[in-house]
């Protein structure tokens, strides 16, 4: 591939959760990573990404309230009685 | 709507609703077609009546399903009715469930269309049956004007203002302060609703992509697109809460 054919930092950055994601064409994920062997900041642009993604599955995870859970399980035994 | 809720509003008046009764009668035929074992065991421990299973798969489940229920109905509390009626249809429905999917993306479909049905009553607009306004002429990932403009021969389009690097990679503490969780909670609930339903269920809840395809009854690529929106502006308001920590 000709490096006429390279990526821009602000064409990257739009691929970046198709690359994440699998979802490239071959050529296109060969562009995308030579783009990271060119470019200084672009792999810290990735990096950023990652960690909001691990930040954001970090969050505490919600729970119906005592009282509709009480409910609900009320509801099974009665349903399988 | 906030990721992290410390409080909890309609406690009395949840506690006080009644979910229809179940009438033992209902047939319970239990017939599966390639289930995974764990499902299997799960349908076999229902259909025994075993009630700590059951527990276990509404405690597995409620997180996402309240989330996904929050992004078609008003409140929290409504949110909350729409999950306790779905898990109603879920075992009016079991005897009839032929495991023609995996039992998680059958009780989701059933959320999906207790929650339309209750956001038609509530007269709201179902979000997905539109996707145009968050698919189509979306907005940059990066703001434009952080790369070098056409003057720059050979260089445009490439980093003007870089991203420079976050605090280093000690998840125990930079990235985990409570500051921090706050503000990536706060940038989730202000996402559009689709994006910040994908985005809860991909990266929050850790579904998979076909997963989250098969439930919200999406495209790979508009899940790809939406996700993408999504977590582009996450990041930006992490990045701009950190740069704003750095200046300080």
């Amino acid at each position: 591939m000709s490096s006429s054919t390279g990526l821009t930092c602000k064409q990257f950055v739009e691929l970046v959760t198709d690359y994440l994601e699998g979802a490239l064409s071959e050529a296109d994920h060969e562009r995308f990573e030579q783009h990271v062997a060119d470019c200084d900041s672009c792999p810290i642009y990735v990096e950023q990404i990652q960690q909001t993604i691990r930040m954001a599955g970090a969050l505490t995870e919600e729970s119906l309230s005592p009282e509709a859970r009480g409910v609900l399980l009320h509801a099974f035994r009665d349903w399988a009685r | 709507m906030p990721v992290l809720r410390p409080a909890r509003a309609a406690r009395g008046r949840l506690a006080s609703r009644t979910v229809p009764a179940l009438s033992s009668g209902q047939e319970k035929v239990f017939e599966s077609v390639a289930l995974s074992q764990e499902d299997e065991q799960l349908l076999e421990a229902l259909r025994r009546g075993d009630d700590a299973a059951f527990a276990t798969l509404v405690d597995r489940h409620s997180s996402a399903m309240l989330h996904l229920a929050s992004s078609y109905v008003r409140s929290r509390a409504v949110a909350e009715e729409v999950v306790q009626d779905a898990w109603v249809s879920v075992l009016r429905g079991i005897g009839r469930f032929e495991g023609r999917s995996s039992l998680k993306t059958w009780i989701f479909r059933i959320l999906t269309n207790t929650a339309k049905t209750r956001a038609q009553r509530e007269g709201r607009t179902v979000p997905f049956s539109d996707l145009a306004p968050e698919i189509e002429g979306g907005e940059p990932a990066v703001e434009p004007e952080r790369f070098l403009d056409a003057s720059h021969a050979g260089r445009a389009g490439w980093w003007a203002a870089p991203p420079r690097r976050w605090a280093d990679e000690s998840p125990s503490e930079q990235l985990f302060a409570r500051e921090t969780r706050e503000r990536i909670s706060r940038a989730i609930g202000a996402l559009p609703p689709m994006q910040r339903v994908v985005l809860t269920l991909r990266d929050v809840e850790g579904w998979a992509a076909p997963e989250v395809c098969e439930a919200l009854e999406l495209s790979g690529e508009n899940q790809r697109v939406l996700l993408h929106r999504a977590r582009s502006r996450v990041r930006r308001s992490l990045e701009r809460f950190v740069e704003g920590e750095e200046a300080r």
